[in-house]
């Protein structure tokens, strides 16, 4: 199988090899097309957004007016804090003269002279390298002003990173754009999207890093090629990264629609120790998580996720074996997302503080079965009800974790045991009695 | 007592100024530079910083307060970051925050009597597939096991 987005080529991050395998060829080829042509292209190769929502990336790039005074912006966003993704720093090592060229055909596409790079602040080692080749493709001409000599075309464009400090919701979109203009990473109000009014008020497209490392090879080889790899409806290959409990965890570039039980067991190695698979969550933490013993039949792309009642995400795939706590597990996570919450939404803020709460009174023994209703009640209000996607992120791993596995969460808890009684006066009233795990409905 | 920045981080932050329409978008560069400078952010900093860019010092304290990687205390000469996060969790971060903690006797945020090291217990640091991990500055050490975090400790000097 060809990889699209780390070739099996030695030492593609020095610019020598990879001018030698065909590099910048694509931008040249784009600056003798239209910017409408090449929008259409990407439109038609049928490639997804590989940052979590998997939207269409020519229909997005479309958004972008055509006409307007204002300057325009790209934002790539590598800020990569999900936990279970860590696909995007072997771009920025082994491959970063792919993601600039897809830099400037995006830029050429949508209008933009002007692109950050955010990268989160943790990857010191790969900002550095990243740096390095972007420092190496402005003094080669493929960078700004001495472009229009490169290419012989009126176009140039800049590249900058940006470099977070250490904040999740900083993936989110908005956020990421509060950030790169120096303020707090607060998700904003859509609408306005980004494409009306993103960076400084400005049209600004969002593109993960992955996304746009696809797009040379598209425009170089044709969209027809890329449409025919991988899921029909979710084409071309992902960068997926295993980790967990499996014997050879890694990111493997493989086409969408691979079976997640090959990717488990025949890329990754399968489970240490031969033991069984309890628990899979296919994209990242926030997405739900699917049983083990459900997982025959299913494939990693978008639409057969959402089938299998999960979604795709970022690729990031985490396996958990049969010895796993998953109440310490969704403790985790949950931690995670109070943590990160912004603070913005009463629901967000509030909710996982309280989700949290909960799941540590269970794990301290003082959990009653009524307390996984209340968790998904809590989840229930928190998704839809927030600015930004971070309160569905939270609530999705708690409400899917103890409906898909009660049975397990069931293990944790004192059983409540209601004693209805006949008295129709004080039916609505609940009394505890001395007897510990008994609640007397009087 | 008071912060002013040098000569060079001076240029630096004008570089970085250049790369955004408006200078307030400079601040994260801004505050990077100061706490490579000072070790950490104080109001003197803050102010300083709020100086150079021409923007309130608001602006600078919101933005501080708000990033984890910006510091309002002092840190060690070796910031010890490890990762428990569920991918980490999974392969026994947990196991190796107790080994730090156990062996440098201090809590999380918490900085060892001398001033060499300091522990934090971090979210996910995107090293899922070569957890567990711990970072100790700025390098990053993948698919430990007790022995080498032992070894990685006793090498900081």
């Amino acid at each position: 199988m060809e990889r699209i987005v780390l070739p099996e080529i030695p030492n593609l991050n020095q610019i020598d090899v990879y001018l030698q395998n065909g590099g910048f060829e694509a931008a040249k080829k784009a600056f003798s097309q239209s910017p409408d042509d090449i929008i259409d292209q990407v439109k038609k190769s049928g490639l997804r957004g590989r940052g979590g929502a998997a939207f269409s990336t020519g229909l997005k790039w479309s958004f972008m007016p055509k006409t307007t005074d204002m300057p325009k912006y790209l934002c790539i966003n590598g800020d990569e804090s999900e936990p279970g993704s860590f696909k995007d720093r072997q771009i920025f090592e082994y491959n970063p003269f792919q993601l600039i060229e897809g830099v400037i055909i995006a830029c050429y596409a949508i209008g933009a002279n002007t692109a950050y790079l955010y990268i989160r602040g943790e990857y010191h080692k790969w900002i550095k390298l990243m740096q390095q080749a972007i420092d190496t493709a402005y003094e080669k001409g493929y960078l700004g002003e001495k472009m229009k000599n490169t290419f012989g075309v009126d176009f140039y464009c800049d590249l900058y990173i940006h470099k977070g400090a250490g904040a999740y919701i900083c993936g989110e979109e908005s956020s990421l754009m509060n950030s790169i203009e120096g303020k707090r990473g607060y998700p904003r109000v859509k609408p306005p999207f980004p494409a009306q009014k993103g960076l400084w008020g400005c049209p600004t497209t969002i593109n993960n890093v992955e996304t746009i490392t696809n797009v040379p090879p598209i425009i170089s080889k044709g969209w027809e090629w890329f449409s025919k790899i991988g899921a029909p409806k979710h084409p071309g290959t992902l960068l997926f990264g295993i980790s967990g409990h499996v014997n050879k965890p890694g990111v493997y570039e493989l086409p969408t629609g691979i079976l997640l039980t090959e990717l488990i067991y025949d890329v990754a190695g399968g489970v240490p120790g031969n033991k069984k698979i309890k628990c899979v969550i296919p994209g990242g933490s926030s997405m739900p998580p699917l049983r083990g013993d459900r997982l025959e039949g299913v494939r990693m792309d978008a639409e057969s996720l959402k089938e299998a009642g999960s979604a795709i995400g970022t690729g990031g795939v985490i396996v958990m074996d049969e010895d796993t706590n998953l109440l310490k597990v969704l403790l985790r996570i949950t931690h995670f997302y109070h943590h990160e919450s912004c603070g913005q939404c009463t629901p967000c803020r509030e909710g996982t503080g309280w989700m949290e709460k909960i799941l540590k009174r269970i794990d301290q023994g003082n959990g009653t079965s009524k307390d996984l209703d209340l968790l998904v009640s809590v989840a229930q209000n928190i998704e839809g009800n927030t600015i930004c996607a971070l309160g569905d992120a939270a609530a999705w791993p708690v409400k899917f974790m103890i409906q898909r596995f009660r049975d397990e969460f069931e293990k944790y808890v004192k059983p409540q045991v209601v004693i209805p009684v006949p008295n129709k006066v004080h039916s609505m009233r609940f009394t505890k009695i001395a007897l510990d795990d008994i609640v007397l409905k009087s | 007592m008071s912060f002013k920045f040098t000569e060079e981080n001076l240029k630096r932050i004008e570089e970085e100024r250049k790369k955004y329409p408006e200078s307030l978008a400079a601040v994260m560069p801004a505050i990077y530079i100061a706490q490579e400078q000072n070790g950490y952010i104080t109001n003197e900093v803050m102010a300083e910083i709020a100086d150079v860019l021409g923007i309130d010092k608001v602006d600078v304290l919101g933005v501080v307060t708000f990033y984890t990687m910006f510091h309002t205390k002092p840190v060690g000469k070796y910031h010890i970051q490890v990762c428990t996060n569920v991918s980490c969790m999974l392969r026994g971060g947990y196991e190796i925050w107790e080994q730090v903690k156990n062996k440098l006797g201090v809590d999380n945020m918490g900085v060892t009597p001398d001033g060499k090291f300091s522990i934090e217990e971090v979210e996910c640091m995107g090293a899922c597939g070569y957890a567990p991990m711990i970072a100790v500055n700025e390098d990053y050490y993948e698919n430990l096991t007790k022995e080498k975090v032992e070894e990685i400790l006793n090498s900081l000097k």
